[in-house]
């Protein structure tokens, strides 16, 4: 199946100025993956590994430094972010962003809202515009009366309700969602969780889901993509990686996890150690990243840098001495 | 009301209301709590449950709009209620201490790290500014911050977001208080930093004997590192018991849909069960005496009866709930043996 969007050796670096130098600041650093129609693909990642600067490289608000975005095998990464606005394939990436009330324009009601996005993306007006907005209402569960509230009319899962109406009225074929629920409470986080699996499948639409709720991203996604500093460090199915994680790094994460994982393999003795990680400032490109902070970190990790490699079961890993997997029944 | 024989905080049938232009909100009645020495407690709920206006009381720092209307607060067998501002300050930093949700709001922006910590010392102890300098480095320490000297003299804003909170436990655990009242202390951090920082306030509590009140939201965090739970909805606490006795039976309806809804442990998203409804709007004149009842799966004639926390079975002194028509024991343990 050809894939719906892929990554190819994607970069993006900015300058920074330090004692009158210009280094450069490597927040994504030669990413490949691929997400294939359908597929929901979780990424995960402490914050500052670089989540958000990819995010903004696949959705083309921010220009690459180097590499392809490729979406339906066109490379949309030659589109000038600017011009990405007004470019057809705008309406087919959309995004859900974190906290529903800084993402709504709080001057704007709901149906004003959705109603943007239907004229800027669909290019339709009046009657037939305002059907549509109606329309993904009702696709979020959104009662009718509550389209001519204002954000602070409305209680968290219905600001959460607008906003992934308000991305999915253009029927987008990727939706990236960065962490969607984090700004909500449990009762109401299991309501959108299912209203997106539910949408998912009616809408058939492909999802970018990032999340550090590792157990959400657990239910959620089918693969999983984990990031550590501007690099993919692991990546397969969802259970596998759960069940038997092979890089140090999604070791700790899961290790990390309270209350653990039900069958997970990750224990105490996983957990990093040390304080925080390297700098991402020109990083030595002959040293592993995690290095410092691994508890295994063996000598040949500080003379070449690991790169992602296949480790079968459609799962990647880039550690010179990952952890021994079985791999998981599916 | 309360099990334990000589509690260190007994919060005790307390009612807050905060008067404000929209009616008079109950945030809390009749909610009663006690923490022992080197114990810890978590205190778990939705948004709004009232979870942070019982620790902000419990600190004496309540919005100039709370009023307590009924009820003590006891810190060692002292009345803190009756305690005015200067005796209080005299408390708070030195005996209790308090952990707030966001560390970057919570420190002061334009002063350094080190100089925050030696506020607290400068405040309650007599030592010497040479030696306050030398007890901040230390605490700095303590908190396993690489480095201390030179973060001593770093601003908040130099730090990452753990190292920031790691830097508000050491101006809580300065004066090596009694009480730490962590309020969603590891909200908006990263999952490895979560864990070390709540490792951290574990041992340091194992090592002095403080008695710690947990607030957070995730329950998960609250099995992990709690050995008592107290589940709040709606300014009521609805259930309170050893951790794993309340995780494998709990016998409060809103404690099985809040533990229902939680991800952690879930098999399949289809298996999570939202809990129906919202908060009651606690500015109503009307409210029913279970503030569960209107979103109960199990309510009956009986709810609308008064309610107090009462032990949930002849066996279990430990084991408080507030609800008429209870979980029995036996039938939330089967089903909760399938989840396992």
């Amino acid at each position: 199946m050809p894939h719906l969007l892929e990554a190819i050796s994607l970069k993006r670096l900015f300058p920074v100025k330090k004692d009158g130098q210009t280094r450069q600041l490597h927040a994504v650093d030669g990413i490949d993956f691929h997400i294939a129609p359908g597929e929901t693909v979780g990424l995960v990642g402490e914050s500052g590994c670089g989540k958000s600067t990819l995010v903004r490289l696949l959705t083309r608000t921010l220009d690459p430094s180097d590499g392809q975005v490729r979406f339906r095998n066109r490379d949309i990464g030659l589109v000038r972010s600017r011009a990405m606005a007004l470019h057809p394939q705008r309406k087919d990436i959309q995004m859900v962003f974190q906290d529903p009330t800084d993402s709504l324009n709080p001057r704007y009601t709901a149906r004003q809202t959705i109603a943007e996005s239907v004229r800027l993306l669909c290019g339709l007006r009046g009657a037939e515009a305002a059907a549509r907005v109606e329309e993904a209402a009702g696709w979020v569960g959104l009662p009718l009366a509550l389209l001519d509230r204002y954000p602070h009319q409305l209680s968290g899962g219905q600001k959460a309700r607008v906003g992934i109406a308000r991305a999915i009225v253009s029927r987008p074929a990727l939706l990236v969602l960065d962490e969607p629920t984090a700004a909500l409470d449990v009762s109401v986080q299991t309501v959108i969780l299912q209203l997106l699996e539910r949408l998912k499948q009616e809408l058939q639409m492909s999802f970018l889901f990032v999340s550090h709720d590792l157990n959400v991203v657990r239910l959620l996604c089918d693969r999983v993509l984990v990031m550590y500093l501007g690099r993919v460090v692991e990546a397969g199915p969802t259970d596998a990686v759960f069940h038997a994680p092979a890089h140090p790094y999604t070791r700790a994460l899961i290790a990390s996890l309270p209350g653990g994982l039900a069958g997970g393999q990750a224990s105490a003795a996983d957990l990093l150690v040390g304080g925080d990680p390297q700098s991402p400032i020109d990083p030595d490109p002959n040293r592993c990243r995690l290095l410092g902070r691994c508890p295994r970190g063996l000598a040949r990790c500080g003379e070449v840098g690991p790169q992602l490699e296949d480790i079968g079961g459609g799962r990647q890993v880039a550690c010179h001495y990952p952890a021994v997997v079985q791999h998981v029944r599916q | 009301m309360n099990a334990l024989s000589n509690p260190l905080l007994e919060v005790d049938r307390l009612a807050v209301e905060f008067r404000t232009r929209g009616g008079t909100v109950r945030a809390l009645e009749n909610v009663s709590l006690a923490l022992a020495e080197g114990e810890t407690v978590g205190l778990v709920g939705e948004s709004g449950s009232g979870k942070s206006v019982l620790s902000f009381a419990a600190m004496g720092i309540q919005d100039a709009a709370a009023r307590i209307t009924a009820g003590a607060i006891r810190f060692a067998g002292q009345d803190l209620l009756a305690k005015k501002g200067a005796a209080m300050k005299a408390l708070r930093g030195r005996e209790m201490a308090m952990i707030f949700q966001n560390p970057r709001v919570a420190l002061n922006p334009i002063r350094q790290v080190g100089r925050q910590i030696e506020d607290v010392l400068a405040r309650h102890t007599d030592l010497l500014p040479a030696a306050r300098r030398a007890r901040a480095i230390e605490c700095l320490a303590e908190v396993r911050i690489p480095d201390p000297e030179r973060r001593y003299a770093a601003y908040p804003f130099e730090l990452s977001g753990g190292m920031c909170q790691r830097v508000m436990i050491a101006i809580a655990l300065a004066c090596k208080p009694r009480l730490l009242i962590a309020d969603e202390p590891t909200t908006g951090l990263d999952v490895t930093t979560q864990a070390a920082i709540m490792r951290l306030v574990r041992e340091l509590s194992a090592e002095r004997r403080m008695a710690t009140l947990l607030i957070t939201h995730d329950l998960g965090m609250a099995r992990e590192y709690c050995d008592r739970i107290a589940v709040m909805h709606a300014g009521h606490i609805v259930e309170v018991g050893p951790t794993e006795a309340l995780f494998a039976a709990p016998r409060h309806p809103y404690t099985e849909r809040l533990i229902a809804a939680t991800p952690v442990g879930a098999a399949s998203l289809a298996e999570l069960a939202a809990i129906d409804g919202n908060l009651p709007d606690l500015r109503r004149a009307d409210l029913p005496a279970c503030r569960f009842a209107e979103r109960c799966p199990r309510r009956g004639a009986e709810c609308e009866r008064p309610l107090a926390l009462a032990p949930a079975g002849a066996s279990s002194a430990t084991h408080l709930i507030a609800c008429h028509r209870p979980l029995t024991a036996a039938a939330t343990e089967a089903r909760h043996a399938a989840f396992a």
